[in-house]
């Protein structure tokens, strides 16, 4: 049974998550106008609700197909089975974007249900490039690989993130998902320049902006902490930074991510309309971005 | 201009302090991640080279929290029968004892009704709690079960008087169901809504079903969780039906044959047109 949805393109356009709670809302809704990104293990049952939902999504929307449990960053071998269920999904749905993260989830068999960090290191990377190659040979198609947001980091480390992330893409040919959340948390946290990072970081290989809001804790030291929460509205600087990032490389495929905490549907879609209308005016003013 | 995210220099007496492969280093923080009284592994930093401290435990209590939470989603009932507080004391112990293997969480859980029942203070105060746990699980694996028709009411009409004995069916990919010393259906009802039931201390049983997109949970009468398991088996309806009433004598057999086409658990059997 092959499902053939009309092919969408994302250029330029704004998206949100999907949750099944917003589902009556969306479908009620005459003009949404967005793309719609969900975690794809959320579809990974046999069938049921949750595919009949996103099967109604798919035949009015883009959709964008966001893995978190591949643990491609960690050290032992991708599931086959969880690659299998993947690939079924991206031939089932034939979504417009595919991501996954730099970060890990399950080790010695056991899932961890978290994106834990990794050092960046040359051993680190042949294993996280070994694995982003072997996720696209399995789904016959790149991925974008999402940078992290992270609370501490590895003493070892000899690879800055944005250095990192530039070789994977280049080793295996994947492009990038860039967290403007993240961004800007792992700077507040570890005591670094958001800007410095995103001058620092290979955007030509954007295929996606990912923004979401986060919380405000202290560490031992009483310095700010922040937490993604991913359970509020995107925050003013983290705005700041998708229109800096906008104004130079031009519209870019942009999901406002909400997963906790759900506002009702309008509220989330004024949020993901608030990232197209930064899209659009900056690049009327003649800003684009040769790609 | 500041210095992107980079490393940390070393100390040089740093090296000694954590092994060298990814594999070794990433079994460290698994068992820091698991274990509340080890330290955070020397690799990791926070701010300015500081010790890891309180950061560590943000993924220590990401990991907890996040899989108790995924516990209490697959198990509602059983959360409010029991309490938010014991309910997370249960499931601390549950997830200690069997770290969840699948990556998808709506598969976690498996394990959890047979924990419940070697589990002293639930054994003593609360015994039921295993079998709702059975009947939420049943409940989830019917909700993401493979789609499928079920049986039509049309497909007995067709069938000839003498021939309604002999006739089998399949079992519908989300059939199930739960019987129960106690009464697990007034505990999964009352949980669901957030209320608790002091003593259920009626033998019940449920039959789980989803005939489209809803998962049904049905009470079942007297000889009703016989006769259906009977048929999900793959017995006849001549033989489920007597071995319901040589079950419970007072077998409603109109009632059960209303409920055999309204629930949805059985489909079409391999003999009949689809």
């Amino acid at each position: 049974m092959a499902h053939r949805f009309p092919s969408r393109s994302v250029r330029a356009m704004a998206g949100a998550s999907f949750k099944p709670q917003h589902l009556d809302a969306i479908l009620n809704d005459a003009q949404p106008g967005v793309f719609f990104e969900v975690h794809a293990e959320n579809y990974m049952g046999a069938g049921g609700p949750a595919h009949a939902a996103l099967t109604r999504i798919c035949e009015r929307h883009p959709v964008s197909l966001h893995g978190v449990a591949m643990s491609l960053g960690g050290p032992d071998a991708l599931d086959p089975d969880h690659l299998a269920r993947f690939a079924a999904l991206v031939q089932r749905y034939e979504p417009a974007l595919v991501s996954e993260h730099l970060a890990w989830s399950s080790h010695a068999d056991v899932h961890y249900n978290d994106l834990l960090p990794l050092p960046y290191t040359d051993d680190t990377l042949s294993h996280v490039c070994a694995h982003v190659s072997q996720m696209q040979d399995a789904i016959a198609r790149p991925i974008l690989l999402e940078n992290p947001s992270t609370y501490l980091l590895f003493r070892h480390s000899s690879w800055s993130e944005t250095d990192f992330l530039r070789e994977i893409s280049r080793r295996t040919g994947c492009g990038l998902l860039l967290d403007l959340n993240n961004v800007f948390i792992s700077a507040i946290n570890h005591g670094t320049s958001a800007d410095a990072y995103l001058a620092a970081f290979p955007l030509d290989r954007v295929g996606e902006i990912h923004l979401a809001g986060h919380d405000t804790q202290a560490d031992d030291a009483g310095l700010p902490l922040l937490i993604d929460t991913h359970d509020r509205a995107v925050p003013d600087p983290v705005w700041s930074l998708y229109r800096r990032v906008i104004g130079q490389i031009g519209p870019v495929p942009t999901l406002v991510e909400w997963d906790a905490d759900l506002p009702d549907w309008p509220v989330l879609k004024a949020e993901a309309h608030a990232a197209a209308h930064i899209m659009h005016s900056l690049s009327a003013m003649g800003r684009r971005h040769v790609a | 201009m500041p210095p992107p995210i980079s490393c940390i220099a070393s100390p040089p007496w740093a090296a000694a302090m954590w092994r060298e492969s990814w594999p070794d280093q990433s079994g460290d923080i698994t068992r820091a991640l698991r274990d509340a009284d080890l330290p955070a592994p020397a690799m990791l930093a926070g701010r300015d080279g500081a010790a890891a401290g309180r950061r560590f435990n943000v993924y220590r209590n990401n990991v907890a929290h996040g899989l108790i939470e995924a516990l209490g989603s697959i198990f509602p009932a059983v959360k409010a029968q029991c309490g938010e507080a014991r309910f997370a004391d249960a499931a601390r112990l549950y997830l200690a004892a069997h770290p969840p293997r699948s990556r998808l969480v709506f598969e976690h859980g498996r394990d959890f009704a047979a924990f419940l029942d070697a589990f002293e203070p639930a054994r003593h105060t609360m015994p039921w709690l295993a079998d709702l746990a059975r009947l939420e699980r049943a409940w989830l694996d019917a909700y993401h079960a493979e789609d499928a028709l079920p049986m039509q009411p049309a497909t007995l009409a067709d069938v000839a008087p003498d021939d309604l004995a002999a006739q089998c069916f399949r079992a519908h990919p989300a059939a199930t169901v739960i019987v129960s010393r106690f009464a697990v259906h007034d505990l999964f009802e009352a949980g669901r809504a957030g209320q608790v039931i002091a003593t259920p201390l009626v033998p019940q049983a449920c039959l789980v079903t989803r005939p489209a997109l809803s998962v049904e949970v049905r009470l079942l009468p007297g000889g009703g969780a016989v006769f259906f398991s009977a048929l999900l088996s793959g017995e006849s309806l001549g033989s489920a039906l007597a071995a319901a009433l040589a079950a419970a004598p007072g077998f409603d057999i109109p009632a059960a044959l209303a409920a055999l086409l309204q629930s949805g658990a059985m489909c079409a059997g391999p003999d009949a047109a689809s």
